[in-house]
């Protein structure tokens, strides 16, 4: 069976089914008519069909997020690729492992500005792990099977493989996975045991360390969160993490800050700029995390475990690099802090876990519920409050507001079920993500927690989660505006609220039956809980319209080229902060 | 002032903080990437220069191994410390990509780079550019009766030496290769 001969169009799905892929998402068109004729003629690999490209890349990324396999997509060729564009630099930026597959024009057209041609490999070079353009028949299974070696090896990411139409139809030599060229791209995944050492005898001797993990740890797998929840619990370190981090180490647990960041917790931004060692383990130091670069964490030495070189050194110089998979160093780390005798400098670590409560006291998350009309947080507190203990419990997001607030308040115990557009911020990523969630967990509880302006941009997928039956719960927080942009021009903008507010939006409830899914309107916070209660017992989809307060601002917010200890905790702060010139740039 | 009319330093307005945390010394690298020759990778090597916003000085390639079809690239850019270090590490990520060295600082090296001179002129001007030439180890490899194509071979410097003195003789055309590199010593980079 290694070596047989078939036609390209067979091979892609022979490829696709030695490499263990159970579900692709995709839309057919003309260039890659031959594969659909394959797919059509099996039963082993269940295909999605999106209604938009974007959607069937967003869904393999949801999908990639929650199962830690790569996600699938085959698209066609032009618009089916440039379509995909947006889903691809949203994997590059958050290291989702996706491969995607395009038609492309028969070899002979290419560069003829044949119909829908595009120059799919140079249009998404720049947003690919890595991209191939497949010539020759004999090449494909070899190729296909390298994309899946290089979307998953050291730090993962999307993939791209464009097949002309006429290595589709030419037959060639199928080559199994095992039989393929084993690709030179092999990252480094064991850490330098001497740096890792240096580590370990500074976490003897810290006053003030803590764990600052990242989107790395879960990328790592399972094994990686485990290894660092022992680590926690053993030293007894704070821990906080960025937003592709959550879950890593559970929410429920005594040792946990909560988010950092620009929207993150004021115990976690202050611990982090008051801290004297810092463990990065598997975050890359975003913007949205250190604020003003030259403030950041002044008194702190700081140790960074990436898999990925370049991570090391690009926004903020560390003391302590490690390249290498975290799984890994959590493992080395752990082994050699045990072998050396299990030591923290305890009067020290307990003194700074009473700073931490201080803190902790502000209760920057606090908000009131009063009125008729519903806070936004409020609805987000009773959703947890609701689904908390659901034993499989899977959350999307949008991008903006809600997504901050669901951070905020929704708490996640496990990793990779938590699946939101950190890095590129794509609005309309969530709804095509939980219809990639549910994809591969189909007893499980997937909420999409939107804001009504992110929701519409990819709205159509109604009729993917109609048509395969998915229980998708479409949860939008309706403010009638793009909240975080009115915030910022509130803040920034002197309050001129140019093109943020959504006019002319549909009636969500009559828009689900359009779709004949079932839809909930919300306004009244007494009414929310049964509301929301109808909404997981209801079998199918579920758009629900919870109408809340339209100006609401989400904190706590580091402003702009601010560092961490200039967190503004809520609209009187915000108000000061601007009347005092220069105290606040904004 | 920025074209914004942002003040330097200033991150008012702005979403991001604008003021540029690495203000280094600018220094001068010369890389040499070794990769495989296959359609597109210098795309990927020129588009993480552009797209990244580093400076390319100038760039040279060819494949130097036929059956194993590895190409070499030599680029000499420049940038802070902290710069050079990104792009070798962002180099390295590239899957095609097998090997990155910064013949810089890797130990001593030699880096030639090839000129071709067009000098039109007669008389004295001719026989000035003529006797520079031969100052300069030039070879001629084209002439006409008022028109000389030289070939220099040498450091970037000193093909820029010689195009300064070739200016008023009468240069009409000037085509450089770019820097090729190597280490010195046994050492194989």
């Amino acid at each position: 069976m290694s070596k047989t001969q078939m036609t390209g169009a067979r091979m892609v799905v022979q490829a696709l089914k030695d490499q263990g892929v159970e579900v692709v998402f995709g839309y057919p068109g003309g260039a890659v008519l031959p594969i659909y004729d394959e797919i059509f003629q099996q039963n082993q690999i269940r295909h999605v069909l999106a209604r938009h490209e974007q959607g069937a890349v967003h869904a393999a990324e949801g999908y990639a997020r929650s199962t830690g396999k790569p996600g699938v997509c085959l698209v066609t060729s032009g618009p089916g690729a440039t379509n995909a564009v947006t889903g691809l630099t949203d994997a590059l930026m958050d290291s989702i492992p996706i491969v995607v597959l395009t038609g492309q024009v028969p070899t002979f057209m290419i560069g003829n500005d044949a119909f829908q041609e595009a120059d799919t490999v140079g249009i998404t070079r720049p947003c690919t792990k890595h991209n191939w353009l497949v010539r020759e028949t004999d090449k494909l299974a070899d190729t296909i099977h390298q994309a899946f070696h290089v979307a998953m090896k050291g730090r993962p990411g999307p993939v791209l493989v464009d097949i002309p139409k006429d290595v589709q139809f030419a037959n060639g030599t199928y080559v199994a996975p095992k039989s393929a060229k084993v690709s030179h791209y092999q990252p480094q995944v064991k850490g330098d045991i001497e740096t890792i050492t240096a580590l370990v005898e500074l976490m003897e001797t810290a006053k003030r360390p803590l764990f600052y993990t990242g989107g790395g740890v879960i990328n790592s797998g399972p094994a990686a969160s485990t290894l660092l929840r022992e680590l926690v619990e053993a030293t007894g370190f704070p821990i906080t993490s960025t937003l592709m981090g959550l879950g890593a180490y559970p929410a429920s647990g005594d040792k946990w800050l909560g988010m950092l960041g620009m929207h993150g917790l004021y115990e976690a931004n202050l611990a982090m700029h008051d801290c004297d060692l810092m463990i990065n383990i598997g975050a890359r130091f975003d913007d949205r995390i250190t604020g003003r670069v030259q403030d950041f964490s002044p008194g702190s030495i700081k140790a960074h475990v990436d898999i990925d070189p370049s991570s090391i050194n690009k926004i903020i110089r560390v003391e302590l690099p490690i390249i290498g998979d975290v799984g890994h160093v959590l493992e080395d780390m752990l082994r050699l802090w045990k072998s050396r005798g299990r030591k923290t400098d305890n009067a020290s670590v307990k003194r700074w876990w009473r700073q931490i409560e201080e803190w902790r006291a502000v209760d920057c998350l606090a908000f009131k519920q009063e009125g008729p009309v519903i806070k936004p947080q409020y609805a987000l507190a009773r959703l947890e409050a609701l689904t908390k203990d659901h034993p499989s419990r899977y959350i999307c997001t949008e991008v903006g507001q809600h997504q901050m607030w669901a951070a905020q308040y929704l708490n996640f115990d496990d990793p990779n079920r938590w699946m939101t557009s950190g890095g590129l911020g794509t609005m309309g990523y969530g709804f095509p993500a939980s219809i990639g969630v549910q994809m591969a967990h189909p007893d499980a509880l997937v909420i999409n927690v939107a804001g009504e302006a992110s929701w519409l941009m990819n709205m159509q997928e109604m009729g993917t989660a109609m048509q395969y039956r998915l229980p998708v719960k479409q949860f939008i927080l309706n403010n009638e505006r793009l909240g975080m942009v009115r915030q910022w021009q509130e803040l920034l903008h002197g309050e001129r609220y140019s093109e943020s507010w959504s006019e002319s939006l549909p009636d969500f409830v009559k828009l689900a039956e359009a779709f004949g899914a079932k839809g909930i309107l919300c306004s009244d916070p007494t009414e929310l809980d049964d509301a929301i209660m109808e909404m997981l017992n209801h079998e199918g989809p579920v758009i629900f319209d919870c109408l809340v307060a339209k100006h609401e601002n989400c904190y706590p917010m580091i402003p702009s080229g601010e560092p961490h200890n200039k967190m503004l905790l809520g609209d009187a702060s915000t108000k000061d902060a601007i009347g005092t010139k220069g105290a606040v740039m904004v | 002032m920025s074209p914004l009319k942002i003040k330097k330093g200033s991150s008012s307005h702005s979403a991001y903080d604008l003021r540029d945390p690495h203000a280094e010394e600018i220094e001068r690298h010369t890389l040499a990437v070794v990769v495989d020759n296959e359609a597109g990778v210098l795309a990927r090597v020129v588009g993480l220069f552009s797209g990244r916003g580093y400076n390319i000085e100038s760039l040279t390639v060819a494949e130097i191994d036929h059956t194993g079809h590895r190409s070499r690239i030599t680029i000499v850019t420049t940038g802070t410390p902290s710069v050079i270090e990104q792009i070798k590490a962002q180099l390295g990520r590239i899957v095609p990509v097998h090997e990155v060295h910064d013949l810089t600082v890797e130990g001593p090296s030699v880096e030639r780079e090839l000129g071709l001179f067009k000098v039109a002129g007669t008389g004295d001007k001719r026989v000035e550019a003529l006797r520079l030439a031969d100052i300069f180890r030039v070879n001629v490899v084209d002439s006409t009766l008022e028109s000389f194509v030289f070939e220099i071979t040498g450091t970037p410097e000193k093909i820029d030496a010689f195009a300064e003195l070739m200016r008023p003789l009468g240069l009409l055309e000037v085509a450089r290769t770019g820097v090729a590199a190597l280490s010195r010593g046994d050492a194989s980079k």
